[in-house]
């Protein structure tokens, strides 16, 4: 009996991401949606800049790399043409939330109907660990040597909260995934983003609070446990805006 | 005969790319181009078509990027700051081997510059505009007439290609109202089996992207798109020869000033002076054999352009500094008068009198 394989939505193709990195469980959530909803012959993904700027190799269905922030709009493109098609963004904090804050703020004013999955893992992690726009204060990294001073460069930005406040977004949420019971409420999240897609409802977003042992200098176990001590409680898991639920 | 309606050159792009196919516009606002815009954004709709303000030139092109990866027909337009900021997108699509159609209505720069018309963006639509080893096709027009025909000409070269085609064009001709004929062939169908479409679980996936790690395949790649920009050089050069039998000078001007200098030879035959135009349609692939050929036989050549003398250094590339060129220009949005260039004219015919 097959109690576990690969999705469909997936390659065979061997990930090229650090050990611990949770980019892996993502990916695999991202997949499973996919496959559960029968869409992966319609689905086109849009890779980064980032760490998961090679996520084209990883799944299955027809992919394409945009140039760094610019994923909503590349998305945008290809919704517009071909709006039957299941089109995703694939971004980390700093893509989505730095270089490509506009891209973002006006896909999601628009309720432009794709999803965005937003990997923050607080840093640049391909870039070998700079201060990223949700490094926390007081976080080390190699652009922050002495700790995050929000005097010098602010604080850290909620995307979830901040785009709340637009009028455009039909699903704006977060979740983690350095806990079974976290990853199990992503997988929940991630699959009625895709949903919402499929039923032409719009914008979707997923914000993944995700680990970095690498750049944070952690063991695996150790930055699974700063999720809950240090990101949390600075980015409060939970939905922020889900047109559907209040009409229902 | 095909029927002529009168436009502003900058509507006779919009509705060219419409009859060339075209169904999806992204643009931003800008002086003075805005009309293509207000066009695409009254027609469109009517037409199951897609028109869409976006945020910024970035967003703009790529959105441009994500049509096209999907095998459509795609444009934006906007004039010289703005194409700056496109700059990113143009070498991503040259990287990625996706058709557009760009269109540079162009204004004096560099900076903000002004809003009154230049060719100050020779260099960068010439030499491609962003980073790393590429070209776009780059057309000129010179009447309302060649803004239409070389927007359609632009998407066929595009998609036969696999190239951005950018419309170079000026505030002049992008203003002015001619009779144009906007009869088009039906538009030529290119089998796009790159395109991300969707699997549809029929096929391996498809994917589209810029980025090569492995130094020795990303070589291999810039050699062979070299390879086909060759093959543009050799089949795809467009250019105007007008009384250039006899010539002994010779007057090499496109679009605005290439008008200005027409009616600049024509007074200068009129006083006897053996003079003629070479008037490059396509800046690239620059007319260089013309050039090289006319080199043989003429005595100097006048450059005529709204710049700093840009397109004077391919004359010289292309002429191996045979023969001397002299640069006859109006910069800032300033254009050259048929008397400033009549007056070049003589001054270079002055030595045999």
């Amino acid at each position: 009996m097959i109690v576990a394989k690969r999705p469909n939505s997936l390659t065979a193709t061997p990930t090229h991401y650090c050990p611990g990195c949770t980019h892996g469980i993502i990916h695999r959530l991202v997949a499973e949606a996919i496959d559960t909803l029968g869409v992966e012959g319609r689905t086109i993904g849009v890779a980064p800049v980032g760490c998961s700027v090679l996520a084209y190799n990883y799944f299955a269905f027809d992919m394409i790399e945009a140039a760094h922030g610019r994923a909503p709009a590349v998305a945008t493109g290809l919704k517009r043409a071909e709006p039957g098609n299941i089109i995703f963004s694939y971004q980390g904090d700093g893509d989505l939330a730095s270089i490509g804050m506009a891209e973002t703020v006006h896909a999601a004013a628009r309720n432009e109907n794709i999803t965005i999955i937003f990997v923050n893992n607080a840093i640049y992690g391909m870039t070998g660990g700079q201060m990223a726009p949700t490094s926390l204060p007081g976080q080390v990294t190699q652009t922050s040597p002495y700790g995050r001073d929000v005097t010098q460069c602010g604080y850290p930005i909620r995307v979830c909260e901040m785009l709340s406040q637009l009028e455009g977004p039909e699903y704006l949420t977060r979740v983690a995934v350095n806990s079974v019971k976290n990853v199990n409420t992503a997988k929940k999240a991630i699959e009625k983003a895709f949903r919402n897609q499929v039923e032409g409802k719009g914008f979707s977003l997923v914000e993944v609070l995700s680990g970095c042992p690498t750049n944070w200098g952690m063991t695996p176990q150790a930055a699974l446990q700063w999720i809950d001590d240090a990101m949390i409680p600075y980015y409060p898991l939970g939905v922020y805006k889900d047109r559907s639920a209040k009409e229902a | 005969m095909a029927e002529k309606v009168l436009m502003k050159g900058n509507e006779a792009i919009a509705e060219a790319a419409i009859q060339a196919g075209c169904r999806h516009y992204f643009g931003y606002p800008i002086t003075p181009q805005t009309e293509i815009a207000a066009y695409m954004a009254k027609r469109m709709p009517k037409i199951g078509g897609v028109f869409l303000q976006a945020e910024s030139e970035i967003a703009a092109i790529n959105m441009v990027y994500g049509v096209s990866a999907a095998g459509k027909r795609v444009m934006t337009s906007s004039s010289s700051p703005g194409i700056s900021l496109k700059g990113e997108g143009l070498s991503y699509l040259a990287g990625s081997d996706l058709p557009a159609l760009v269109v540079n209505v162009q204004r004096g720069g560099p900076g903000l510059g002004g809003i009154q018309p230049s060719q100050a963006d020779y260099f960068q639509a010439t030499r491609g505009g962003g980073h790393g080893d590429y070209h776009m096709i780059v057309l000129a027009p010179a009447s309302v007439q060649e803004m239409a025909s070389l927007t359609v000409k632009g998407f066929d070269l595009a998609d036969k290609y696999r190239m951005t085609a950018m419309i170079l064009a000026d505030g002049t001709i992008g203003q002015m109202m001619e009779p144009v004929s906007l009869e088009v062939e039906p538009p030529k169908v290119y089998e796009k089996p790159w395109a991300l479409t969707g699997t549809k679980m029929a096929r391996k996936h498809n994917i589209v992207t810029s980025l090569f790690l492995q130094p020795e395949a990303l070589e291999k790649l810039n050699i062979e798109r070299y390879a086909r920009y060759r093959i543009v050089e050799e089949n795809e050069v467009m250019y105007e020869s007008f009384q250039m039998e006899d010539a002994e000078i010779c007057v090499v001007a496109y679009g605005i000033t290439a008008r200005v200098s027409k009616n600049a030879v024509t007074a200068a035959r009129a006083k006897g002076i053996r003079v003629g135009l070479i008037r490059p349609i396509t800046l690239w692939p620059f007319p260089k054999a013309a050039l090289a050929e006319a080199a043989t036989r003429v005595k100097s050549f006048l450059s005529v352009e709204m710049s700093m003398g840009q397109m004077i250094e391919d004359i010289e590339l292309a002429t191996r500094c045979k023969k001397p060129v002299t640069l006859v220009n109006r910069v800032g949005g300033m254009i050259p008068t048929p008397e400033q260039v009549l007056s070049a004219i003589e001054q270079a015919a002055g030595g045999d009198r």
